[in-house]
Order: structure tokens, then C-alpha cells, then sequence
């Protein structure tokens, strides 16, 4: 560890310059252009196409380390399918097709020599419905994702109670871990399934309306939890909830399709997009006129 | 009474919205129980010392009244003709069970002067154990291979071939026995010999494999072959539907945790349709029970208890009501049809053991 820590001084000067270099080169389009900082994920001219029809168009966005970014936007704006491409799911579908670039610490992940598997650990996911294995425990959910990628841990116990500990689970649920997942209400499924993410230790977070399925309450719960992983990694959330993506993100994308392909409108800081957005089109939709 | 307790349920489930629905109306509410006219709002404020509670009669449309008699009709028919069926056999055959007493499933001789008298000895126990081993050979070997097909079917083949593959499937279950009896007497019958000789060679010190001398034709592990061969599609088509109806976003769970396709398959498609795989295995088994041309055909039956797999002879009751029923005197028949109702009764544990299988892993499931 200590031996490597000019090595990776230097990775960070050398990402630096990367960074600077990317903002002259996308300098012309600064809508698609979150504002610098290292970055944990970054997609250069992102397209995605469900056989011939074309549903996401040259999407350029950088997520900063320790952030959270909001994707809003109309239903059937490509948000989703976006985020899918953030960890390689959208190959799932057949007769899916995806140009461009995305970025995990600077490197391809869709590079010939990469395996998907792996990215999918780096990169974890929370669904609209929250998804636990219904012929699991809580306890075995949670750490369902080690036994799916046949990863060892020295301390399972230790492992799901800080997943559960920071989901905002543990209190909930520690004196029935056995029980089955079925018999969580759906905020603490939906919390469960936080924590199962987290417990293959992901660097990206990524989020696809964790809580349309949710009461306020729950919906309070999961979002505090947002913010406090925030700290330590970073967060892509889909949200149509104008509130909640004021309350929890830093930075929003506005993502539009006008009958076409699915783009990027406006881009930057949370208080910016709701407060003084540029493109009118973004002040209508934040204001709740349309979509 | 389901209609009334059905209708009582959705409410529960969609009472968080109807909850906003009223809170957010709140106001308005209030505003119309003091508006003048609304005299009926006073009722509310009477004293609810003594509620009675009332009848609520769920009144039924006539065509629900038709339907629901024709439904029930039916269903009290299959059961009145399957009673029917284990009253006939146990009627005509229960003059065997009072003359042979328990030595009717024990015994092992088939054996006498065609009438009634001392010298007259009927007892299946060799068919029984015939019948049974066969099957779960039969179960043992089809079992894997339709799991196995099922999932390549439904997760591993490309889209055309998957619905040709799902057509072949349909139409093998169809075929009749009597070809797969044909086809195992001349195609599989002389490979099978071969194989069995090859397991005996190599893992004839395995009890199971052991045989007293080299005769391998006939035997109960050729029969459970052509039987295998005749189940798997009916529990591979089975497998297939309980596999299908895995819900997509717990395999997108999965992988998004950094399974393969393979652990999805194994941790989460697998436990899900396991009732179901057991549901169908216990369809094929009794299907096997059963099975009287192509057991008839193949294997050579022999009027003896036969463990060992691998040597020759061996017999199920279908096969032998089959083959006796031609010659038999009107006292033999009575012990035929004494048989056929032993063998209704193994299959209805059968069916019934299945049942519990799956009912109880379905609970666990649900847990």
C-alpha cells in the first residue's frame, strides 16, 4: 500500500490532465458538461439502439467522485436505457446496439478485453421494484452478491452488518436476519436491495427510480441513505420526482427526445438547473409545465 | 363466498393511495358537512353504544349462477368416475384381498389351477417392485436431461431454434408409447446392452451395477431407458414453463450483482422453479407406473424379484394385467383386477406424495 502511493499521486496529476484535456475538447457543446472534479464515471458520445430505432444520442456527461447525480426527464427519454449502459446491461436486450465511450476511472469498459462481469461489480444497481430473492433470508440477500460472483470473505457477519448499517437496514431487521425478504415491507425491501448492492463494494451506484414504488415515509429513509453513501462513492439516480432530485442530487442531467433520439438538454449543478437553468426548455420542465 | 371474500382484498393492497386520496381531500370534505342540506351528515355524530353489524349479501348475477353450476358439475363428475374407477376394481378384485390376505402383495408366486382352492397362490410383490424400480430408474435418468434441455431451451438457444426445439418437445410428448416401445426394442435395446455391460465391467463393484451371471437383455435398466426417453419431454416441457415464468427483474438482479449467467441460472432460476421441476418429475414417474406396451416389448418379464438393475427380468403390473388378461380364468381375473387397484393405490401416493413436495417447497418459497 504505502510503497505504491506516489504511483498513484501521479494517476491522479494524470487524470487531472485528462479531465482538462476532455473539457477543451467537448468545450464546443458545454450543455453535456458536468462541472470538473475527479471523476468516477464518464461517457464520451454515448448512442444506444434497440435495433433500428435509435433511443439515446451522443450523451456526454461526467458523474464526479463522492457525488450524486440526478438523471430527470420525461418518461420514454432514455433515461433508463442510459443508466443500463452505465454498468452493461442494456446488452441483455437482444438486438441492442451502443457507440461511444464510457469511462470507469478512465478506462473503456466496454473495451474488447474487459469482462462485463466484473464491471457489473464496480458499477451495482438498485431497480425501480425493489428485487429481492424472495427464496432468500434478509441475511442471505444481502450476501447473495458473493455467492453470485463466487467471491470469499473472511467476515460475512462483519460485511452484513456494515451493508445493513448503511442502507439504514440494520436496526430494522437485526433480531430477524433469517427471516425471508418477502416479509419486509417495500421501503425496507427496496433498502435491503441497497445493501445487497453494496456489499460486493461498488465505486458507482447507479439507481433506477429506487423509489416510485415507495410511500413518503420510506421514500425519506432511502433517500437519506443516498446521501449519506454519497460520501464515499459515487451515485447515478433516475428520478421523476422533481423534489427528490433537488433534495438529494448535486448535479442533474436533463435528458429530452422531442420524437427522436434521447439527448441532454442542460447539464451542471443541481441549484443551477432549478434556479437558472439556460435552455428554456429545461426551466418549463423543472417548473412542472410539461412532461 | 369467494366472490365476496375476493372482492374484500384489493382494497388492502391499494390503501396507502386511497389514504392520500382522502388526505388530500380532507378539506373539502369538512366543507361539504357544514354545507346546508347535508342533513344526513348529523347521523355521524349519533352515539355508538350498540353497533349491530349487518348482513352484506353478495347477490349473484344468473350467469354467474350458470357458470358456477356448470363448473362444479364437472368437477364432482371427475371425481364421482374416479371413485367409480377404485370402487369397480376394489369390488371386483376383492375377493382375492379376503382369500390371499397381505400375501397378495407379498408373495411372490403366480401360481395355481386357474380356480379357487389351496393350490391356488396369487401374489404381485415382484411386479410391485418391478413396477416401482423401473420407474425410478426411469426418473433418475430422465430427470437430469429434461432440467438440462429445459434450461438450454429457454436461456442458452438462439430465438429460431428455441421454437423449433419447443414444437419438437410438444410433439414428442405426444407420440405414443407403443413407438417408443418399437423404437427401444430395436434401436435402443442392443446399445443399451453394450452400456450396461460397460457399467458392469467398470463399476461392478457398485451394489447397484453388481449382477449374479452376464445376462443383460430385458433387463429393468434398459426398460427405465425407453421409459426416460418417453417422460422427458413431458417434464422437460414442464420444466420449461416453471423456468419461463422466473421474474425477469430478479435475473437483471443478478447479473447486476456481477453473476454469470450461469449463477443466475443456479441461484435464482433453479430454487424458483424447483416445485415446478418436482410438479413435472412426479407427472413422468406417474406416467412410468403406468406404462404398460413399451415395458411389455422391452423387457423380458419375469415372474421374480429383481434388484439388480443390470440383469435381465423384470415385469410392472400394467405390462402383466397385459399380458395374462387373454388367458386368464374368471378367478385369475379377479386377481387382475385386484393388481389394477393396487396399482391405482401406488399411484395416488404417488401423486400424493408429489403434492406435498411441492406444496411444502412452494411454502418455503412464499416465506
Amino acid at each position: 500500500m504505502f510503497s505504491e502511493s506516489p504511483l498513484e499521486g501521479a494517476e491522479i496529476t494524470a487524470s487531472g490532465v485528462g479531465s482538462t484535456m476532455r473539457e477543451v475538447e467537448t468545450g464546443r457543446d458545454s450543455r453535456n458538461l458536468l462541472p470538473s472534479g475527479a471523476s468516477g464515471l464518464e461517457t464520451i458520445g454515448a448512442h444506444a439502439w434497440f435495433g433500428k430505432h435509435h433511443a439515446i444520442e451522443d450523451v456526454s456527461l461526467r458523474f464526479p467522485k463522492s457525488s450524486v447525480t440526478g438523471l430527470i426527464g420525461p418518461s420514454g427519454c432514455g433515461k433508463s436505457t442510459f443508466l443500463r449502459l452505465l454498468n452493461r446491461m442494456h446488452e441483455f436486450i437482444p438486438g441492442t446496439a451502443f457507440a461511444g465511450q464510457v469511462l470507469l476511472d478512465g478506462r473503456d469498459i466496454y473495451a474488447p478485453e474487459v469482462n462485463a462481469t466484473e464491471i457489473r461489480l464496480k458499477v451495482g444497481m438498485v431497480f425501480q421494484k425493489p428485487n429481492p430473492f424472495p427464496s432468500m433470508s434478509i441475511a442471505d440477500n444481502v450476501l447473495a452478491g458473493l455467492r453470485l460472483a463466487r467471491i470469499k470473505t473472511a467476515d460475512k457477519y462483519m460485511l452484513l452488518e456494515d451493508c445493513l448499517v448503511r442502507a439504514g437496514l440494520w436496526k430494522e431487521v437485526k433480531d430477524r436476519l433469517k427471516a425471508s425478504a418477502g416479509s419486509l415491507s417495500g421501503g425496507q425491501q427496496q433498502r435491503l436491495c441497497i445493501a445487497r448492492a453494496l456489499a460486493v463494494k461498488p465505486e458507482v451506484l447507479l439507481m433506477d427510480e429506487p423509489c416510485s414504488a415507495l410511500d413518503p415515509g420510506s421514500t425519506l429513509r432511502v433517500e437519506e441513505t443516498i446521501v449519506q453513501l454519497s460520501e464515499a462513492m459515487t451515485i447515478i439516480i433516475v428520478t421523476h420526482n422533481m423534489q427528490q432530485a433537488a433534495r438529494v442530487s448535486d448535479y442533474c442531467a436533463f435528458f429530452l427526445s422531442e420524437g427522436g433520439p434521447g439527448r441532454v438538454v442542460e447539464a451542471g449543478l443541481t441549484s443551477t438547473i432549478f434556479t437558472n437553468p439556460v435552455d428554456p426548455r429545461t426551466a418549463d420542465y423543472v417548473q412542472g409545465r410539461f412532461g | 363466498m369467494a366472490c365476496a371474500s375476493a372482492g374484500g382484498v384489493p382494497t388492502r393492497d391499494a390503501s396507502p393511495n386511497l389514504q392520500s386520496l382522502f388526505i388530500s381531500w380532507l378539506p373539502l370534505v369538512r366543507f361539504a358537512s357544514i354545507w346546508p342540506g347535508n342533513d344526513r351528515g348529523v347521523a355521524v355524530a349519533v352515539e355508538q353504544h350498540d353497533i349491530e353489524q349487518r348482513e352484506v349479501v353478495t347477490k349473484k348475477p344468473p350467469v354467474d349462477k350458470v357458470l358456477h353450476a356448470v363448473v362444479t358439475s364437472g368437477a364432482l363428475a371427475s371425481l364421482v368416475i374416479l371413485g367409480s374407477i377404485a370402487g369397480f376394481l376394489l369390488y371386483r378384485g376383492f375377493q382375492i384381498f379376503s382369500d390371499m390376505g397381505f400375501g397378495f402383495i407379498t408373495g411372490s408366486t403366480w401360481e395355481g389351477t386357474g380356480g379357487e382352492g389351496e393350490f391356488t397362490k396369487y401374489g404381485i410383490a415382484p411386479m410391485l417392485v418391478g413396477s416401482i424400480v423401473l420407474s425410478l430408474i426411469a426418473v433418475f435418468v430422465a430427470l437430469p436431461l429434461s432440467v438440462g434441455t429445459a434450461l438450454f431451451v429457454e436461456f442458452y438457444a438462439p430465438p429460431g431454434l428455441r421454437r423449433v426445439l419447443i414444437s419438437i418437445l410438444d410433439l414428442a410428448a405426444a407420440i405414443p408409447s407403443v413407438i417408443y416401445g418399437l423404437w427401444g426394442l430395436f434401436v435402443l435395446r442392443p446399445l443399451a446392452i453394450g452400456w450396461a455391460e460397460a457399467l458392469n465391467d467398470h463399476l461392478g463393484w457398485f451394489p447397484l451395477f453388481r449382477v449374479e451371471a452376464t445376462f443383460f437383455d430385458g433387463s429393468p435398466f434398459i426398460g427405465g431407458l425407453v421409459l426416460a426417453v418417453m417422460i422427458s419431454p413431458i417434464i422437460t416441457s414442464v420444466a420449461r414453463e416453471v423456468f419461463s415464468q422466473t421474474p425477469p427483474e430478479l435475473i437483471d438482479g443478478a447479473r447486476a450483482l456481477g453473476g454469470e449467467r450461469w449463477s443466475a441460472i443456479r441461484h435464482i432460476v433453479l430454487p424458483f422453479g424447483r416445485s415446478g421441476v418436482i410438479g413435472g418429475a412426479m407427472l413422468g414417474l406417474g406416467r412410468a407406473l403406468g406404462e404398460t406396451v413399451a415395458i411389455y416389448l422391452v423387457v423380458s418379464i419375469v415372474f421374480k424379484i429383481n434388484l439388480q438393475i443390470l440383469f435381465t427380468g423384470t415385469g410392472n403390473i400394467a405390462s402383466m394385467i397385459a399380458l395374462k388378461f387373454g388367458e386368464a380364468s374368471p378367478y385369475e381375473v379377479k386377481a387382475l383386477l385386484a393388481s389394477g387397484f393396487v396399482l391405482f393405490v401406488v399411484t395416488l401416493i404417488v401423486n400424493l406424495i408429489a403434492t406435498a413436495i411441492v406444496n411444502n417447497s412452494a411454502r418455503k418459497a412464499a416465506k
